[in-house]
């Protein structure tokens, strides 16, 4: 079973929405004990980074994903969700995030001539071969941000091109994060959620 | 760099999709999600549900169509029509709406745009306008209520007010070009484009694949709507973005 993080932010519907659609078995959750028992977890997340993340501590849901990620339990960040993966963020003043992969998250820069947000269907470029981003290549998927990560090269596995390289997909062995929407960009979009299954099902992570 | 999008436009009527000739004669075409899911496999880079009566008539938005979509499409998808508050606005986005397009309300009511880019982000709220040129006040001047009434509205002021106010997108109809076949209305997509800094998506009078080109080489929009070209089938969003390609346009 794969948990969805629900602690009320816009795009966790569509999450499960795409998931149900795709027949993996999936559940909408705020419930530590869920998400500490379950096989996988999706940290989805549309707004700020600080709100977020008080909502996580709100629900008591900080050190739970951490013991879960500790534990090699795969996961999945979308967008926002995937940004809170990383050690902090400076929108609107400094936010410490999970600490699940070294980074830290920035505001893209007005002055490159870029409409801000980044929203639409922009290019991905895969960098590293990783399951994970097979099939990325040259494809474009929805994003929709105002912030981006800026991390380690090893970490990134694919990355989009708007004046910066915005990091679209990364992963720090069991934890991985999207960038863009894969709930709302399509075929693409939907063999990113597949792989992530798959990763959950063949990997080796157990709870016991 | 982003692609240009190509977004098919569904008139929505109570749950089925129809498509208005300058918003008054309506011809059945059939069931919205099939619709939807067909797009998808077209190309579509987003799509836009209007439900067209709302307004006009104060019935409900389409929250179930939208949600019947949502859970088979897997694309941005827009919804206008009939949107007089921030709840209903919740109630579409909950549905699996990406985000909500405001008209005739957020012309009675401008904190309608205000209150909505703040609780859901700017980049849900797309402020729809209607868009009649008044040959004597030479202006382009704003309709409401499906472009049934006019208003006092400057269109490119409007346009500015709304930005300001924090909506994240435009979708501009010419109703002078609405139904008419003729091409996009370069004029007005040149002057707003020139006055506001958010995305724009041009409407109304497109009639043939050429009609695409001419709105991206001489506008800077950043998509284009279309409607009957596309629900009956007279070209594809393939053939659309294959001509785009050629002229160097990035398509997705």
């Amino acid at each position: 079973m794969i948990a969805i993080i629900d602690y009320d932010t816009g795009n966790t519907r569509n999450v499960k929405k795409a998931m149900d659609f795709l027949a993996i078995p999936n559940t909408l959750s705020a419930d530590p004990d869920v998400i500490s028992s379950a096989d996988g977890l999706i940290l989805p997340g549309v707004g700020a980074f600080g709100k977020a993340v008080e909502a996580l501590k709100v629900r008591g849901l900080i050190p739970v994903i951490q013991q879960a990620a500790k534990q090699g339990m795969p996961i999945l960040g979308i967008c926002l969700g995937m940004q809170l993966l990383f050690d902090r963020s400076f929108e609107f003043g400094e936010t410490a995030g999970l600490g699940l992969i070294p980074g830290e998250v920035v505001a893209i820069p007005e002055n490159l001539g870029v409409k801000v947000p980044h929203m639409g269907w922009d290019q991905n470029q895969v960098t590293r071969v990783d399951p994970i981003a097979n099939g990325f290549d040259q494809q474009s998927t929805y994003f929709v941000h105002s912030y981006y990560v800026k991390t380690r090269a090893q970490y990134i596995l694919a990355e989009s091109d708007y004046g910066v390289k915005i990091p679209s997909i990364v992963r720090h062995q069991n934890v991985i994060g999207m960038q863009f929407h894969p709930e709302k960009s399509g075929r693409i979009g939907l063999n990113g959620l597949a792989a992530f299954k798959e990763l959950v099902l063949n990997g080796n992570y157990s709870r016991n | 760099m982003l692609a240009k999008r190509i977004i098919p436009c569904l008139d929505v009527d109570h749950g089925r999709v129809k498509k208005g000739v300058n918003f008054v004669h309506l011809t059945d075409v059939g069931d919205p999600v099939a619709i939807a899911a067909a797009y998808e496999k077209q190309g579509a880079d987003e799509l836009v549900f209007l439900d067209i009566t709302a307004t006009n008539e104060k019935r409900p938005a389409i929250v179930d169509t939208i949600e019947k979509v949502a859970s088979q499409v897997f694309m941005p998808l827009t919804v206008g029509g009939g949107i007089h508050s921030v709840a209903d606005m919740q109630r579409l986005l909950k549905a699996g709406a990406d985000k909500v397009a405001v008209n005739s309300a957020a012309v009675r009511d401008p904190s309608l745009i205000s209150e909505g880019a703040e609780k859901f982000g700017a980049q849900c709220i797309v402020l729809a306008i209607d868009s009649k040129w008044d040959a004597e006040k030479q202006r382009y001047t704003v309709f409401v209520n499906g472009g049934r009434e006019a208003t006092d509205l400057d269109v490119i002021e409007w346009a500015k007010q709304g930005v300001k106010a924090g909506a994240g997108e435009l979708m501009v109809t010419s109703m002078d070009k609405d139904g008419t076949r003729s091409g996009f209305d370069i004029p007005l997509y040149q002057a707003l484009t020139a006055a506001v800094n958010v995305p724009i998506i041009a409407s109304g009078g497109c009639g043939k694949i050429g009609d695409f080109n001419d709105i991206f080489n001489q506008t800077a929009v950043d998509a284009a709507l279309a409607a009957s070209v596309f629900h009956f089938g007279e070209f594809t969003i393939p053939d659309v973005k294959a001509a785009l390609k050629k002229d160097g346009v990035t398509v997705r």
